[in-house]
């Protein structure tokens, strides 16, 4: 056993780690149950979550990883009393059919838009390639990024925590 | 018809908050305190005996808390197919049988502390086969001295267990030869369908304990939780009352929830340690031993007159059950019943086939259950013989698919594992569909072109197809409707939302009917201790089957409202209508807020909850159509196979809520073009699956999806809840053919097996006959 310290969701965490653990396990140990396991070989992205704001695959990550960093879960980004514009975004366009994705899809394309606030289309289905969804097709979920990203221009994102 | 303010209108999905903020709603999102990691041991082999199998070691290992097998639980034959009664599917399956008959059959399964431990007890039991010779080849299933897969005494309801054959159907309409020698062109084709899996994001998983008045609970991801309290019933010899089946928010189904995988064993588990059992197939398991698409090869022969009218129709069907029964017969079924009707000219059709016993992974229900796979072949077809006539492959379509007003013998002579009943379409704007996909995709600007852009060729091509909406007789849904004091409702259902968000649409109809809006409605749905029954979320029921449950209800409390207010208010009830919330006086326009006679009836006068239920069962089912169009690049230096553009034009009624319908159209095109291009389990000479990873199966991603277009056509559906049919599984008939007949139209190659991978193509156009 070991303790790592880090920042999830801007909250400090100090915690012992098991030998071998894997992110993926730590963050649903401590509750964050919107890191989604989907295949624990990273080939599905339901698993993601952001490293100091860099989306990574967390069933391929060791907990150790995380020592001194900053990490964010879905749950770090709106809530539901007060839901991130991306999440708003998603709602309205129907991107959300069973929801499993969900948490992944919005955290990689939270990441493309910090850096990109007016991506194409085609970077948005580039973005989010690694992310796998099996329900919608991914038209709606292209939609919502684009709806998101159309409001960030447009200053109607609150203020990032 | 009155303004409909709920009705077709983008209310938000009811379950969108938690979903979208991650909130813990799936199965396996809470934990139990004390809970046991459950797992399976599989079988290395295709087909074996097991002659000897010690458990001591295993047990010996601190932190393993029990192990099962065959040997130490009651033999019971079922069926792990979640379906209505009688069920059709064959009882070949036990808990835990003394062989196994595929790579990834059931052989034991631990519960301990860990998951670590419960791998290396798996690791510790030892296990003696004696390998008996194997079927791995559906073709040679019912060859004479082929190995009998299901020899057990117990097994019931196999069609004929000594030659391998699950299922069969023979249905005749008119003379078949007849139909042949009267028609002027005749053509004839093979097409395969091989392994292809649903590939939920959530694999399969469940979490059973007994609770504290020791009744059995499984929280599962399921498709069919009162199917899941019947079968782990009979399966475990429990009385149903001591079961309790929940179903959480689930990561996504596509019929492989239709089926009882990992429930009976967690339930084992947890009745014999008496700890709370958590299970889960991970991605492998999932390839493995989970279910798929029954693999089939369809072969199909049309005969038509010069004009182009369909004279008769003969398929004839070999699927590929894989090693227990589930679903064999009416997966079968529908490759006609759903197929066949669209085509209700023809007066001469024979309708055959077989569903086989292998030694392979198992075959269950998939999205378009049987018909995706008939369409492949009868469109494919459809184009063969509308270039055999010379006549546009769409106007061939026009003048012979099915029309509103219309019927077809097939609706009576084929049901569900048994006759069927005899119905009148009352609704279908497939023509209107058709014209509207062909000027979307540019038919008459395309088509025969063979547009050049470098190596790539273009082309286009199109296909029809139905389905239904429920089954006949059959599916019933119930739902109860409760007002609370404050004049807001209580919606509980049995019905079961898998991510389609049916929740949603029962919502908005049960708003629509009672004048509020979706807000003030809450859903509570699939918990089989608290909500009415429902037979599941399968054959594109729910919309269907329990709206209309759910509409039966809604106005029977609207019944009870109104006589409420009509106390109230001094009127006769004939004279109040609701509207916002309210109950209004037509006469006079005075009114008064639910909340008010919700408060009274509970509290004061002639006290009373107000609540009512209701039962549907659907006495048809009417299909919904769908025209699909592909436009592809075939880059003829490869044989890479690129969609460039795909239109799904639906009519599904009046929808609910368009823009959940267009997703469900959309998802299905693209599972359907993921079949098309690129998914197939490859399995090794000794049965097991060679690809069981989204690496080497892979399904598509955002990149590989092409510009889809989807266009919802409304009708009016006199059976259907405020007009509605379903949605969920008719797009995914489209894709393939649509594709085939694109390529074909590019490059002249017929494809006649899935996935369309750059070899195929590539020796289709290197073929003596496409060169020249």
């Amino acid at each position: 056993m070991m303790k790592i310290y880090f920042e999830l969701n801007g909250e400090p965490v100090y915690t012992e780690i098991k030998p071998g653990e894997m992110l993926l396990d730590l963050l649903r140990r401590l509750g964050m149950k919107s890191v989604k396991e989907g295949c624990r070989t990273g080939e599905c992205g339901a698993c993601t979550v952001l490293l100091d704001g860099k989306p990574i695959r967390s069933c391929l990550t060791f907990a150790a990883k995380a020592k001194g960093h900053r990490i964010t879960t879905l749950e770090g980004l709106g809530t539901p009393e007060d839901p991130h514009p991306l999440q708003e975004a998603f709602l309205e366009a129907g991107a959300v059919q069973c929801g499993f994705c969900t948490p992944g899809m919005i955290l990689v394309a939270y990441h493309l838009l910090s850096h990109n606030p007016d991506p194409s289309p085609d970077e948005v289905r580039a973005a989010i390639s690694g992310n796998l969804c099996r329900c919608t097709g991914y038209v709606k979920i292209v939609d919502a990024v684009l709806t998101a990203a159309r409001w960030k221009r447009e200053g109607k994102w609150r203020k990032e925590r | 018809m009155a303004e409909r303010k709920v009705i077709g209108k983008p209310v938000r999905k009811v379950d969108g908050i938690p979903l979208a903020t991650g909130q813990p709603v799936f199965t396996l999102d809470v934990d139990l305190p004390g809970a046991a990691v459950g797992k399976v041991l599989h079988s290395p082999h295709a087909h074996a005996e097991i002659v000897r199998i010690d458990t001591s070691r295993a047990e010996e290992l601190p932190g393993v808390l029990c192990v099962l097998h065959h040997g130490n639980v009651p033999r019971i034959p079922y069926t792990t197919a979640g379906q209505g009664w009688p069920e059709p599917s064959p009882y070949d399956s036990f808990l835990f049988d003394r062989k196994v008959r595929f790579v990834g059959d059931r052989v034991a399964a631990v519960a301990a502390e860990s998951e670590e431990i419960a791998d290396e007890a798996l690791r510790l039991i030892e296990v003696e086969y004696r390998v008996l010779p194997a079927v791995l080849d559906p073709e040679g299933a019912t060859a004479p001295g082929a190995p009998v897969i299901h020899d057990e005494e117990d097994a019931r309801g196999i069609h004929d267990p000594q030659r391998n054959i699950a299922a069969a159907i023979d249905i005749r309409v008119g003379e078949i030869e007849r139909g042949f020698s009267e028609s002027d062109v005749v053509v004839e084709t093979t097409c395969e369908f091989p392994y292809v899996q649903h590939v939920p994001l959530e694999p399969h998983c469940v979490i059973a304990y007994l609770d504290e008045e020791d009744r059995l609970v499984i929280r599962t991801s399921t498709q069919v939780p009162f199917h899941v309290r019947r079968i782990v019933a009979r399966a475990l010899g429990l009385p149903l009352s001591r079961i309790r089946v929940i179903k959480p928010r689930i990561g996504g189904g596509f019929g492989t929830k239709q089926e009882i995988i990992l429930e009976d064993v967690a339930a084992a588990l947890a009745l014999r340690t008496r700890r709370p059992v958590v299970m889960k197939y991970t991605r492998e398991e999932e390839f493995v031993a989970a279910r798929t698409r029954h693999p089939m090869k369809v072969r199909v022969k049309l005969g038509a007159k010069k004009d182009g009218k369909l004279h008769a129709i003969e398929m004839d069907v070999l699927s590929n059950t894989g090693a227990y029964g589930t679903h064999s017969l009416t997966v079968l079924s529908n490759v006609g019943s759903k197929t066949l009707p669209l085509y209700n000219k023809a007066p001469h059709i024979w309708f055959h086939g077989k569903a086989v016993y292998t030694n392979l992974p198992v075959a269950g229900a998939y999205r378009g259950y049987g018909a995706t796979q008939g369409y492949f072949a009868l469109e494919v077809a459809i184009d063969e013989l509308a270039e055999k006539l010379g006549i546009d492959p769409l106007e061939l379509r026009l003048k012979n698919h099915i029309r509103a007003g219309e019927t077809s013998p097939i609706f009576e002579k084929i049901g569900e594992g048994r006759e069927g009943k005899a119905q009148v379409i009352r609704s279908c704007a497939l023509e209107e569909c058709i014209r509207e996909g062909a000027k979307r995709i540019g038919w008459s600007e395309k088509r025969g072109k063979r547009l050049r852009d470098g190596p790539w060729v273009h082309g286009v091509g199109m296909a029809i197809a139905m389905q239904g909406s429920g089954i006949t007789d059959i599916d019933m849904g119930a739902a109860t409707i409760m007002m609370n004091e404050d004049g807001t409702f209580r919606l509980l259902v049995g019905a079961t939302d898998l991510g389609t968000g049916s929740d949603t649409i029962l919502a908005q109809i049960a708003a629509e009917t009672l004048g509020v809006p979706v807000e003030a409605i809450s859903v509570y749905s699939s918990d089989t201790d608290f909500t009415p029954f429902d037979t599941g979320a399968y054959a594109s029921s729910t919309t269907y089957v329990s709206g209309n449950a759910v509409l039966l209800a809604a106005r029977k409390v609207r019944e009870e409202i109104l006589r409420v207010a009509s106390g109230i208010l001094g009127e006769p009830p004939g004279e109040l209508e609701l509207r916002d919330g309210r109950v209004v006086s037509t006469r006079t326009g005075k009114g008064v807020p639910f909340a008010e006679v919700g408060h009274r009836a509970m509290y004061v006068t002639d006290q009373r909850h107000i609540i009512a239920s209701a039962s549907f069962v659907p006495p048809e089912s009417p299909p919904p159509f769908a025209a699909f169009f592909a436009e592809v690049a075939v880059d003829v230096e490869t044989g890479r196979v690129r969609v460039v553009k795909f239109v799904g034009v639906a009519d599904c009624g009046t929808p609910i809520h368009p823009r959940l319908a267009e997703g469900q159209l959309e998802g299905a095109i693209v599972q359907g073009i993921g079949h098309a291009l690129y998914e197939e389990m490859l399995l090794s000479k000794r049965g097991g699956v060679r690809n069981p990873n989204l690496f080497d199966y892979r399904i598509p991603t955002a990149a590989d999806v092409p510009d889809i277009e989807v266009v919802l056509i409304p009708s009016e559906e006199p059976t259907g809840p405020y007009g509605a049919k379903s949605i969920a599984e008719v797009g995914i008939n489209g894709p393939a053919p649509a594709i085939a007949n694109a390529i074909y139209d590019a490059v002249g190659v017929r494809l006649y097996r899935i996935p369309f991978t750059p070899d195929r193509v590539l020796s289709g156009i290197c073929s003596p006959a496409v060169l020249k």
